[in-house]
C-alpha cells in the first residue's frame, strides 16, 4: 500500500494543489521570480479573461473556443457516429472484412502518437503526399491542407485517431444485448436499420452517455495535434493543451500556465463527476 | 424469396461499405509499409525498387537513434515495474482489508486521476520534479508515469482481485501458511492475468508518450525514441525521410507485438478500451 500511496500523493494529488497555488503567483522559469515568486492574487486569471484580447488569436479565449469546436466536431460528432456505425456494421459482415477493417481502425489508435503525426505529415504533403496524389488522380485540385485548412485537418485527424476507442466501447455495449432479441427481429424480417433503431440504440442508451463523456475527456486533453501542426499556422490549431504548453514552456510564464491548468481541471472535474455518478447509478441498478 | 435476395444484397452492401471505411483508415498508413524499405524514399507513395533494408542499417549505425530506443526501454520498463509492484500490493490491500471507506478511496483516486490530466498538470509536474532536482533524469519520467498510471491500474486490478474468493487464501492460512505466504503462493498466481493486463497497458502508454519526456528531459542522451525522432531533420529543417520511416517502424514494433499478444490472449476489445 505504501509505495502506491507515496507515488499517487506526489504525482497526482500534490500537482492538483500545487497548480492551484502556482496559479496565484508570478512564477517564471528564469530570473528573480523563478526563486522568489510573488503572490499576485487573481492577476493571472484576470489576464486570461481580459475582455480586450480574449477572442484574439493566440489568446486564452480563442483557444478555449477552438477546443470546444474541436471536441464537438471530432469527438461528439465524428468519433461517436463513426464508432457507432463501425460497431454496428462490423457485427454483420463476413469475418475477413471485419478483421481487416478492425485492424486498420485499431492501428490508428494504438500506434505511438509521434509515428501517427509523422504518417499524417507525409500523407498531407503538398508536393508528394498520398492525399494530393489521390486528388489529382480523381481530377481534383491538390491542396496545401496544413496551411489552408489546419482546423479541419486536426478534426479529421482526431476522428481517424480516436474512432477505434468509441467503436470498441459501443461494441461491448452491443454485445451486452441478448442475441435472442435480434434473432426474434430476424424472424419477423426486420431490416438492419429497424433493428438498430428499435433494439440496438434504445438498449444501449445508458452506455451512449458514458461513451460520449469518455471521448470528450480524452479529446479535450489531447496533445497529439501538436505533433502534426505545432499549434500553427498562426495559432489556428492551438488547442487548450497546446496553449498551456506554449505559455508555460515557451513563454516561461508558469503562473499563467498554471491558471490555465486550473481551468482545465475544473472542466475535467465536471465531466468526471458526471461519469462517476453514472457508473454508480448503474452499479446500484444491477444490485437492486 | 425476394426477402432472401434483399438480405443477400444488403450483406454485400455492408461489406463494401465496411471495406471502404477500412480503406480510408488505411490510407495514411500505407506510406509506412513502403517507405522504410525504400532507399530513396520521399514523402510520396512509391513501391520500393529495389526493396532494401539499407535504411535499417543506417538506423542501427546511428548511435543516437539506438540510444533513443534504449532510453524508451529503460523508462517503460522502469515505469512498468513501479506500476506493477505498487498497484498489485495496493489493490490487494484495498480488496482484502476491512478498512472502512475503501470504496471512497477508489472513488477519490479515480476522480483525481481523471481530473489531473497531462495538459492540466504539466506545469506543477515540471515544478515538482525541478524542485527536487530530478530534471533530466530517467527516474523523473519513470516516477511521473508510475504516479499517473497507478490509480487506473489499481482500479483494474482491484476489480480482478474482488472476483477471486477470499476462501483461497483463508484455506491456505488454515493449513498453516503465513499471510505473506498466502499472498505469494496462493493469491499471486491467480491474479497473474490481471497483472499482465496492467503491465502491458502501462508499457504501451509510457512507450508511446511524448509530452512528459519532452518537458522533463533536456540532454539528448536521455531522450526516448518519441522525442529523439525529431533529431532526424536536416539542418534546413526538412525531415530525413528514409531514416525517419525506418526508425518509426522499429519504434512501433513493440506496440504492435504487444497488441498481437494481447488480442491473442484476451481478445482485442479490452486492449484499446482501457488505453488512457
Amino acid at each position: 500500500m505504501a509505495p502506491a500511496t507515496i507515488l499517487v500523493a506526489v504525482f497526482v494529488i500534490a500537482p492538483f494543489f500545487w497548480v492551484i497555488f502556482v496559479s496565484f503567483t508570478n512564477r517564471t522559469l528564469l530570473g528573480r521570480t523563478a526563486v522568489n515568486p510573488e503572490f499576485v492574487g487573481l492577476a493571472n486569471y484576470i489576464s486570461l479573461f481580459d475582455p480586450v484580447s480574449f477572442f484574439q488569436r493566440g489568446q486564452f479565449g480563442f483557444s478555449l473556443i477552438l477546443t470546444t469546436q474541436f471536441v464537438i466536431l471530432s469527438a461528439l460528432v465524428g468519433q461517436a457516429l463513426l464508432g457507432m456505425l463501425l460497431a454496428w456494421l462490423l457485427q454483420s459482415v463476413p469475418k475477413g472484412v471485419k478483421s481487416i477493417t478492425e485492424t486498420f481502425v485499431i492501428a490508428a489508435w494504438i500506434l505511438p502518437e509521434v509515428v501517427i503525426g509523422f504518417a499524417w505529415f507525409a500523407f498531407l504533403d503538398y508536393d508528394n503526399g498520398t492525399l494530393n496524389m489521390i486528388m489529382e488522380s480523381l481530377g481534383l485540385p491538390p491542396g496545401d491542407w496544413l496551411l489552408q485548412q489546419p482546423f479541419w485537418v486536426i478534426v479529421i485527424f482526431n476522428v481517424w485517431r480516436g474512432a477505434a476507442f468509441s467503436m470498441m466501447l459501443f461494441n461491448s455495449a452491443f454485445a451486452s444485448i441478448p442475441p435472442s432479441y435480434f434473432q426474434a427481429a430476424d424472424v419477423a424480417g426486420a431490416s438492419s436499420w429497424q433493428k438498430f433503431r428499435d433494439i440496438g440504440l434504445p438498449l444501449i442508451r445508458g452506455h451512449v452517455v458514458t461513451v460520449l463523456i469518455l471521448i470528450t475527456m480524452w479529446t479535450f486533453n489531447t496533445f497529439t495535434p501538436f505533433l502534426l501542426t505545432n499549434g500553427g499556422p498562426s495559432y489556428r490549431t492551438e488547442l487548450i493543451s497546446i496553449y498551456t504548453y506554449r505559455v508555460a514552456f515557451r513563454d516561461f510564464d508558469f503562473g499563467k500556465g498554471a491558471a490555465v491548468g486550473v481551468i482545465i481541471m475544473l472542466i475535467n472535474l465536471v465531466f468526471a463527476l458526471i461519469y462517476l455518478s453514472l457508473g454508480r447509478k448503474r452499479a446500484k441498478g444491477v444490485k437492486t | 424469396m425476394r426477402h432472401m435476395f434483399l438480405r443477400f444484397f444488403s450483406r454485400i452492401g455492408f461489406s463494401v461499405f465496411a471495406s471502404l471505411i477500412g480503406a480510408l483508415f488505411a490510407l495514411p498508413l500505407i506510406w509506412f509499409l513502403f517507405a522504410p524499405f525504400n532507399a530513396r524514399a520521399e514523402l510520396g507513395l512509391a513501391i520500393p525498387n529495389p526493396f532494401t533494408l539499407s535504411n535499417f542499417v543506417t538506423v542501427f549505425n546511428n548511435t543516437f537513434a539506438i540510444r533513443g530506443l534504449w532510453n524508451s526501454l529503460i523508462q517503460s520498463v522502469g515505469g512498468v515495474i513501479f506500476v506493477g509492484v505498487s498497484a498489485t500490493l495496493a489493490a490487494y490491500a484495498l480488496s482484502r482489508s476491512n478498512m472502512p471507506g475503501k470504496s471512497a478511496v477508489t472513488y477519490v483516486l479515480l476522480l483525481f486521476s481523471s481530473v489531473v490530466s497531462g495538459s492540466a498538470a504539466m506545469v506543477p509536474i515540471f515544478l515538482i520534479v525541478n524542485s527536487v532536482g530530478l530534471i533530466d533524469t530517467h527516474i523523473s519520467v519513470i516516477l511521473v508515469f508510475a504516479g499517473g498510471l497507478l490509480p487506473t491500474a489499481m482500479f483494474i486490478l482491484r476489480d480482478f482481485i474482488d472476483g477471486i474468493p477470499k476462501s483461497y487464501e483463508e484455506s491456505a492460512m488454515v493449513a498453516g501458511a503465513s499471510p505473506v505466504q498466502a499472498f505469494f503462493d496462493v493469491a499471486l498466481p491467480v491474479i497473474r492475468p490481471g497483472i499482465v493486463v496492467i503491465v502491458v497497458w502501462s508499457f504501451v502508454n509510457i512507450w508511446g508518450s511524448f509530452l512528459i519526456p519532452f518537458i522533463l528531459l533536456r540532454s539528448s542522451e536521455k531522450m526516448p525514441a518519441s522525442v529523439a525522432i525529431y533529431s532526424f531533420y536536416s539542418e534546413a529543417g526538412t525531415p530525413i525521410v528514409t531514416l525517419l520511416a525506418a526508425y518509426a517502424l522499429l519504434y512501433s514494433l513493440p506496440v504492435v507485438a504487444l497488441y498481437l499478444f494481447v488480442s491473442w490472449k484476451f481478445g482485442f476489445r479490452f486492449f484499446g478500451g482501457i488505453k488512457a
